[in-house]
């Protein structure tokens, strides 16, 4: 309904699709063409056909570190979801608290990735950092470069302190946005306080959640300075992550062909796994109103 | 400036919101859409000033097509049920921001503002921000900004719905006036039959992206070519009853069997079905020749001065207002009256073949 | 069910309240009978919603006390009153049935499942709701979901007032004219206390007993709707009830008559010593006839306004319009240039406030 007649807008489009076309459209089209063919450099190209997607595929190095990072994914969002609706929940609805509560919650979100990374690894190191050094004070042996539950531990919490904080401001968005009436009538149907979260709150925040949720899945699945910062993908390749083990592959061993078919497999699953999240979603929130 | 729609439709995805309409509004009118929420009163005039494009049919400026002319290019104006105006500017500002637009001289703007805001009675407000006055002055201050830039079209989109029912009622009798004044065509949304009725002009009755009738408001009101618009047309809600006419008897339910008399003598055999207005449902029985119906008392609404009492006949539900203070006991039965020469009579399709004559009629 | 006492009740939004304009609700001392529907009557700002919210426990009077039974509620919460509330917008719970809407104020205070099946059987029969029961509450119109708010109070046994802060906002007048009906047959099945807010006198009339007229935080008149139409207190409940509103012209007075720019009124009362004060008459256009010669107040007929059902005459007297509705059928002659006012019809005010007069 709410459409114009104003054919001019394509005009004022048509500088991003440009610069679409010229930072991904192009490079991705140069993933693909590597992804089917071998070379031994001094740009001489031999057609490869489906051979590197095959052998990824096939690679337990791949299988590895997708499940690694499958768990880094599972546990993250299992972790940041709740907490964020949590947090939002308890946050204040209004005054002076509720703009200072907002400006403290956005400022992880303020800091550059790297950034974040190299804050945990001084943070947690045993010699200088205050994380490291105050375990190491009670008597707890922890240490991320050695231990692989430290490692994973450390860059888990890391990333839940980084991006709880937009799960938060999305929930608490989503919160503030319904009617006083609704406590009021609940209160007078004497509904407890997991009744009103359950059949007010949580009904008028699902769509937020799901911006939420997905953003959170596609860019932990994505997610590559942190872990680099910090670990470097050891202890050994236990905290390798998908990006990381890519990158490895790509410029650590130079094996052009088998990195662009993994950057296209492990695009083609963030794509998959999106639509799935997505659609599987939306036809629950058409039910709902059916 | 003539504004005409010529079989024009509005279908969204698999969705009619506008069936075929053709209307021709006059400048110097005032033209109500009257019509329950959803009817398409909203699609009938953003379709009007071009804020969509008509799925087919032409939209004609003085037998120009201005079909697909994007509404910045149509002088056009328009006032929503939200009080919508500039926060951070003064009601002058407000006022004036048209006619900056336009480009006019300072002197110019000052001029007009300060007869519209005069016109408008802002005059004492003309330093404030919007957000300091009531409801009823921040719809002032929207509509002068609508009329102080002298628009052909001007829209007004249930302008009043948003206002306390005593404000209503004044701005409502005000409205009249500023369209004597301006010349331009006002089209002006409502679901509220009475409220069309204190504008006067002429009215077209909408039901379900249909435009039903159009013609001068007191026309539709006396003479609704078919039951639909009756019922559109009707606060309080009209009563029905179905007829049966056969040779000189006419039957009504529970085997109720009178003579034809009036005109009701002059229609074919077949089925009928009569409307009339509440305040010609009677709880006692005038000299004359007048049917009456046995029916059961629901509740009666007592507004001081007048009574609504509510009926069930069959499986009908029945509205009488009266004069004075009545309040038959609920579920009681008692009998009320009709005088047939009120009776709208509509046929099988709901078209009317018998309208009340018109010294007795309303 | 309960009586409702609202005992020196005011209230002030500031902390130390220094004169009556600082008070959005002055002091008012009503008792409101058990089982009676009551209706609170005003413009916007005129203290009908902090009163409101001072029942439903929103609000904490400033001073004085709320009484229910003559117990004291004034301070506990909401939930603690025992009173239902149908808000201006429908709330309703979007993820349940109808049924489950029904059933939540019930599950809520832990009722079995067969107790809750009756009832919630009982109060959809009552509020035609039905056919409905197993949709899913957020599909359903404007005054469907309006019905599933009143439902959740109606369900419970222990109701000491139902509440409405202007339920019929967001209906259409057509559904308007069937809810309306259908809240009021309810009220007269049930005879619950019934309290209900709204700046639309229509309504306000018609659903009462007793309408509480309010403006600028008083209560200005509380009375049956007859009574405000024939009788209004102050020239303010003659304006804000009627459409249009009550005639005043301002009068001198002496004895059984009254002077109008030059031109005796007939009164049917005497009335004394009151000369000095600011007096006006007020007649509502239902009881001013328009008529043609040489007796009653001359006027220029300005406009007509045929509603269809009647017709309003906006004519002008001395600079002052004056309304006259004529009913459906009666001719408007057109030489008619005076008007007359039904004797026993024509209030006093003295500053506003009726003056009783003494049977003539």
């Amino acid at each position: 309904m709410e459409k114009t007649l104003n054919n001019k807008a394509w005009w004022m489009v048509l500088p991003v699709l440009l610069l679409v076309a010229f930072s991904a459209v192009i490079p991705l089209m140069t993933v693909v063409n590597y992804s089917v063919q071998d070379t031994f450099g001094n740009n001489e190209f031999y057609w490869a056909g489906l051979e590197w997607y095959a052998e990824i595929i096939n690679s337990s190095r791949f299988h590895d570190a997708l499940m690694r990072q499958f768990f880094f994914t599972f546990v993250i969002l299992v972790i940041e979801i709740p907490l964020g609706i949590f947090i939002a929940l308890h946050m204040p609805k209004k005054g002076l608290w509720a703009s200072l509560t907002l400006v403290l919650m956005a400022l992880p979100l303020l800091i550059p990735w790297n950034v974040v990374g190299t804050i945990w690894q001084i943070f947690g190191r045993v010699d200088i950092g205050l994380l490291g050094a105050a375990m190491d004070a009670i008597g707890i042996d922890y240490n991320y470069t050695q231990n692989i539950f430290d490692a994973w531990a450390t860059i888990i919490i890391m990333d839940v302190w980084h991006w709880t904080s937009l799960v938060a401001l999305l929930c608490y968005a989503g919160l503030q946005s319904i009617p006083d009436a609704y406590f009021q009538a609940a209160k007078i149907d004497g509904a407890s306080r997991w009744a009103i979260f359950r059949y007010i709150e949580l009904p008028k925040m699902h769509r937020v959640l799901l911006i939420a949720f997905l953003l959170r899945f596609m860019d932990s699945f994505m997610i590559y300075t942190e872990p680099f910062v910090v670990t470097g993908g050891g202890p050994g390749n236990s905290t390798t992550l998908l990006s990381l083990d890519l990158v490895k592959m790509a410029i650590g061993q130079f094996d052009l062909g088998p990195a662009a078919a993994f950057s296209i497999v492990y695009f083609l699953i963030i794509l998959l796994l999106s639509w799935v999240f997505y659609t599987a979603m939306t036809n629950y929130d058409k039910g709902e109103s059916q | 400036m003539t504004l005409a729609l010529q079989d024009v439709t509005l279908v969204v995805g698999r969705d009619v919101h506008i069936h075929p309409t053709t209307i021709t509004l006059e400048p110097g009118t005032l033209n109500v859409l009257l019509g329950p929420t959803l009817s398409g009163k909203t699609s009938l005039m953003r379709l009007m000033a071009g804020l969509d494009r008509p799925t087919t049919g032409q939209v004609m400026w003085n037998n120009q097509d201005v079909t697909g002319v994007p509404v910045q290019k149509r002088n056009v104006a328009m006032v929503y049920q939200q009080f919508i105006n500039y926060p951070a500017m003064s009601v002058y500002n407000n006022i004036a921001s048209p006619l900056r637009l336009e480009g006019l001289s300072d002197k110019e703007i000052d001029r007009k503002v300060r007869d519209t805001a005069e016109l408008m009675k802002l005059t004492p407000m003309l330093d404030r921000r919007p957000l300091e006055l009531s409801g009823g002055q921040q719809q002032r201050c929207a509509l002068a900004r609508a009329l102080v830039k002298g628009a052909d079209l001007v829209l007004l989109d249930e302008p009043l719905a948003n206002l306390d029912y005593k404000l209503r009622e004044e701005m409502r009798s005000e409205i009249p006036k500023f369209f004597e004044e301006s010349g331009a065509i006002f089209v002006y949304a409502t679901t509220e039959p009475s409220e069309a009725l204190l504008l006067g002009g002429k009215t077209a009755s909408l039901f379900e992206g249909q435009v039903t009738q159009f013609d001068e408001t007191l026309e539709v009101y006396r003479r609704p070519l078919t039951a639909t618009t009756a019922r559109v047309f009707s606060d309080p809600p009209m009563n029905f009853v179905s007829v049966a006419k056969a040779g000189n008897k006419l039957l009504f339910g529970e085997g109720q069997n009178v003579a034809a008399f009036g005109k009701l003598s002059t229609l074919e055999d077949g089925r009928y079905i009569a409307g009339f207005r509440p305040n010609h449902l009677l709880l006692e029985k005038p000299e004359g020749h007048f049917l009456s119906f046995g029916v059961e008392v629901t509740v009666s609404e007592i507004t001081g001065s007048e009574s609504f009492v509510h009926v069930i006949h069959d499986d009908d539900r029945w509205v009488s207002l009266v004069h004075g203070v009545h309040e038959p006991e609920i579920g009681s039965q008692i009998k009320v009256h009709i005088n047939p020469a009120h009776l709208y009579v509509f046929d099988e399709n709901e078209n009317l073949v018998a309208a009340p004559e018109i010294a007795v009629a309303a | 069910m309960a009586e409702i006492h609202l005992k020196d009740l005011a209230h002030s939004y500031l902390p130390h309240p220094s004169g009556p304009a600082d008070y959005a609700l002055k002091k008012i001392d009503h008792v409101w009978e058990d089982g009676k529907a009551y209706a609170l009557l005003g413009p916007s700002g005129c203290g009908k919603s902090t009163l409101l919210n001072i029942i439903s426990g929103l609000l904490t009077p400033s001073e004085g006390q709320v009484l229910f039974d003559g117990e004291d509620v004034s301070r506990l919460p909401t939930e603690q009153r025992h009173i239902a509330q149908v808000f201006q917008f429908p709330v309703v719970y979007d993820t349940m049935t109808v049924y489950d809407n029904l059933a939540f104020p019930l599950r809520n205070r832990g009722r079995d499942e067969e107790t809750i099946a009756s009832r919630v059987k009982d109060i959809a029969e009552m509020l035609e709701l039905t056919p409905d029961l197993n949709k899913k509450a957020r599909g359903l119109t404007a005054d469907a979901k309006q019905k599933i708010s009143l439902g959740r109070g109606l369900v419970r046994h222990r109701v000491a007032a139902i509440l409405f802060d202007e339920p019929l906002t967001v209906i259409d007048p057509h559904l308007k004219w069937m809810l309306r009906m259908q809240l009021k047959a309810l009220h007269k099945k049930l005879n619950r206390t019934m309290i209900y807010v709204t700046h639309d006198q229509t309504e306000a009339l018609t659903f009462a007993d007793k309408v509480v007229v309010m403006y600028e935080g008083d209560v200005v008149q509380m009375g049956t709707p007859q009574e405000l139409f024939e009788r209004p207190t102050h020239t303010f409940v003659g304006y804000f009830i009627g459409s249009p509103g009550m005639n005043v012209l301002p009068a001198h007075v002496d004895g059984s008559e009254a002077y109008v720019e030059g031109c005796t009124v007939n009164l049917d009362r005497g009335y004394r010593g009151l000369s000095g004060s600011n007096l006006e008459i007020g007649v509502r256009p239902e009881f001013t006839h328009l008529t043609s010669g040489r007796e009653g107040l001359p006027v220029t007929i300005k406009r007509v306004e045929d509603i269809g059902r009647f017709k309003i005459v906006r004519a002008d007297f001395f600079g002052r319009e004056v309304n006259i509705t004529v009913p459906d059928g009666q001719p408007i002659s057109p030489d008619a240039n005076r008007i007359m006012f039904d004797p026993n019809h024509v209030n006093i005010y003295s500053d506003g406030w009726i003056v009783n007069g003494e049977a003539a």
